[in-house]
């Protein structure tokens, strides 16, 4: 039963970290950066929807908030620091977002205390096999919302104009310069689209987990995993390897122990990356 | 040029060992410079020379942290104990016991780095580019909190180092790890400048800029790179045993693996002062050391702020560093010959 529980902990997990993947997934794609800030802009999207419980709201609404206010904030990221690093090295955009990373945690450290806090939405659980799998309403309801924007967001991309126009751009930036996309709007768009995704699955993980100005880590690179695994624009992919890496990490936790359950999720990169290099390296031919 | 080389070596040399008379106030930051600029240095042969930009080598510096002290301890008392004990008093390090420990727990903390910087480079410097750069953030990383989990290194309350035993006056400490310190400044001085004159580096640019090329000429680069990971580990493992007993106590996340802070600096450092050169990294780490010293003053609790402000502003608008703003501004020191032809046709073509 245990296995049960942690299975389905893990899937209803694992969707909040493919919305976050998602993000990255779509400004890698399109502006060819690795983002170290994605998980503090989700910490930030949580105390958002955290300060809203504050002060009396129900905590769901933040997820309607968050995304809207994130929005702006990552248009200002993109204005002050990102446009200077888009077609630069992509070191030196792992290296600037790094330094976004460090000054948010902080910031976000000043303002909101080193406490770890939780938006109590007070939906109650659901009892599964004879109580013996407890899943709060809350998880499923992040789950379903999760989805929901996920959906949402697809079908942008296919219909509107700009969903097009960030297709083109990621597809080739100068061909679509030439046939009239702003790309410098293009990137903007993207940027805020993907801190307003990290805004929902912020305010999600502030009603289900527990928010830390310091948690951001983890969450940039779980969906850097959850985007090397599934590979760039492969969405059901990207959903798979997000609910796999959510199972993954509830049974380390479970069999390990919760003090390993970060250290294991870094563990997981490094062996995921060094299986890549080993399969590509077959395939590459060089001489011996 | 050698002789002006060869004063400004001496001049550095005596300055160094002077420092510390000069500035008793400062001895465990001028210690902590040499251990920075010994970080820098390192950080530049595979980040700089080669290419290989790594977020990683934090694990080298706290597996030589956590190495040397564990050794100094283990090789008197029973280490498990006395972890438990949380550095109360109950076992005591004769100055002879100290120093023994110490030199041996340096010599492990070299060595030991650079087999695991041998055994892991197989798998890992064959990744490219930012793959490299992720994957070294996560081991780092993963390293830090897996050591925060193992009990008999402390877990998470942490390890305290042996303390320093009743010998010499109340300066004695801070002389011996600013002199430690130095030397071991001194000898990665030796032997940076030594590979930088050899055909090695030449080989660690090759692969920098080309490394498909590079293979195709018939160079071995996974060898080459793996020779130039483990230089890197062998004086990270060094800086870190010094900088364990300097600081008197290692805890997993917030010291020894401490990928925020030190993990950070060295990239930046290396950067600042400018990537690929020799003087580079000491120059940055310099000035990195006393921008930040002031700041950690000043702004006390803003200093990640401004930690993070910089690193944008750096990576932003000095990618090149001190010396490659030196470098534009004066192309003769470095060796460079300006055709005043050439120049002239390039005026008058703007």
């Amino acid at each position: 039963m245990i296995s049960v529980q942690a299975c389905l902990d893990g899937i209803l997990l694992g969707i909040l970290f493919a919305l976050i993947a998602y993000g990255m997934a779509l400004q890698w794609g399109v502006m060819n950066i690795i983002n170290i800030a994605q998980g503090d802009l989700v910490i930030l999207g949580g105390y958002i929807a955290y300060f809203m419980y504050l002060y009396g709201i129900h905590p769901a609404w933040g997820v309607i908030v968050s995304p809207i206010i994130m929005y702006f904030v990552g248009i200002a990221i993109y204005k002050l620091v990102i446009n200077k690093v888009v077609d630069r090295d992509l070191f030196i955009s792992i290296l600037a977002t790094f330094g976004i990373s460090i000054l948010f945690m902080q910031l976000m450290n000043f303002a909101f205390g080193a406490d770890v806090v939780l938006a109590n939405s007070d939906y109650g659980t659901t009892m599964l096999f004879n109580s013996n799998v407890v899943l709060p309403n809350s998880k499923i309801f992040s789950a379903f919302i999760s989805i929901l924007f996920a959906i949402c967001l697809v079908i942008y991309m296919k219909k509107s104009k700009l969903g097009r126009a960030i297709r083109a751009t990621a597809q080739n930036s100068r061909a679509a310069k030439i046939l009239g996309v702003d790309t410098e709007k293009v990137y903007a768009a993207t940027f805020g689209i993907n801190a307003a995704l990290c805004g929902v699955a912020g305010a999600l993980i502030s009603i289900t987990f527990t928010i830390h100005p310091y948690m951001g880590l983890p969450y940039t690179i779980r969906s850097f995993m959850i985007v090397i695994v599934a590979g760039l624009g492969n969405l059901p992919g990207v959903a798979m390897s997000g609910m796999g890496l959510g199972v993954f990490e509830e049974f380390a936790d479970y069999i390990l122990g919760t003090e390993f359950r970060i250290g294991s999720v870094f563990l997981l990169l490094v062996l995921i990356l060094v299986y890549r290099r080993f399969k590509l390296s077959r395939k590459r031919e060089y001489l011996k | 040029m050698n002789k002006n080389n060869l004063i400004l070596y001496i001049g550095i040399l005596t300055f160094g060992i002077a420092a510390p008379f000069i500035f008793p106030a400062f001895k465990v930051q001028l210690s902590i410079l040499c251990v920075l600029i010994v970080l820098a240095t390192t950080w530049n042969i595979q980040g700089g020379e080669m290419g290989y930009n790594s977020f990683g080598n934090i694990l080298f510096y706290g597996l030589g942290m956590y190495l040397c002290a564990s050794v100094q301890v283990g090789m008197f008392f029973p280490l498990a104990e006395w972890t438990e004990s949380g550095g109360e008093k109950t076992f005591v390090h004769t100055p002879e016991q100290f120093f023994q420990g110490m030199a041996v727990g340096l010599i492990v903390a070299a060595v030991i780095p650079t087999i695991v910087a041998g055994l892991i480079g197989y798998s890992i410097l064959g990744l490219r580019g930012h793959y490299f750069a992720i994957c070294t953030l996560g081991l780092g990383v993963a390293a830090g909190e897996i050591s925060g989990g193992i009990e008999i290194i402390g877990a998470g309350q942490g390890f305290t180092t042996p303390p320093f035993p009743n010998v010499g006056s109340l300066e004695s400490r801070g002389e011996f790890f600013y002199f430690l310190s130095f030397f071991v400044l001194i000898m990665t001085f030796i032997a940076v400048r030594g590979i930088y004159s050899t055909r090695f580096k030449l080989i660690l640019n090759a692969i920098r800029d080309n490394e498909d090329k590079a293979e195709a000429m018939g160079i071995q680069t996974m060898k080459y790179k793996i020779v130039g990971w483990m230089i890197s580990a062998f004086f990270c493992g060094l800086a870190g045993g010094i900088m364990g007993g300097l600081v008197g106590y290692i805890d997993s996340t917030d010291v020894a693996f401490d990928g925020r802070e030190m993990g950070v600096f060295m990239v930046l450092m290396a950067i600042l002062g400018g990537k690929g050169t020799l003087w580079g990294p000491i120059i940055g780490a310099t000035v990195f050391h006393i921008f930040k010293e002031g700041f950690w003053t000043f702004f006390l609790g803003w200093q990640y702020v401004a930690l993070g402000v910089l690193i944008v502003v750096i990576v932003i608008y000095f990618p090149e560093g001190i010396m490659g703003w030196l470098r534009e501004k004066y192309p003769q020191r470095f060796g460079e010959v300006i055709d005043e032809k050439d120049r002239k046709a390039q005026v008058e073509l703007k």
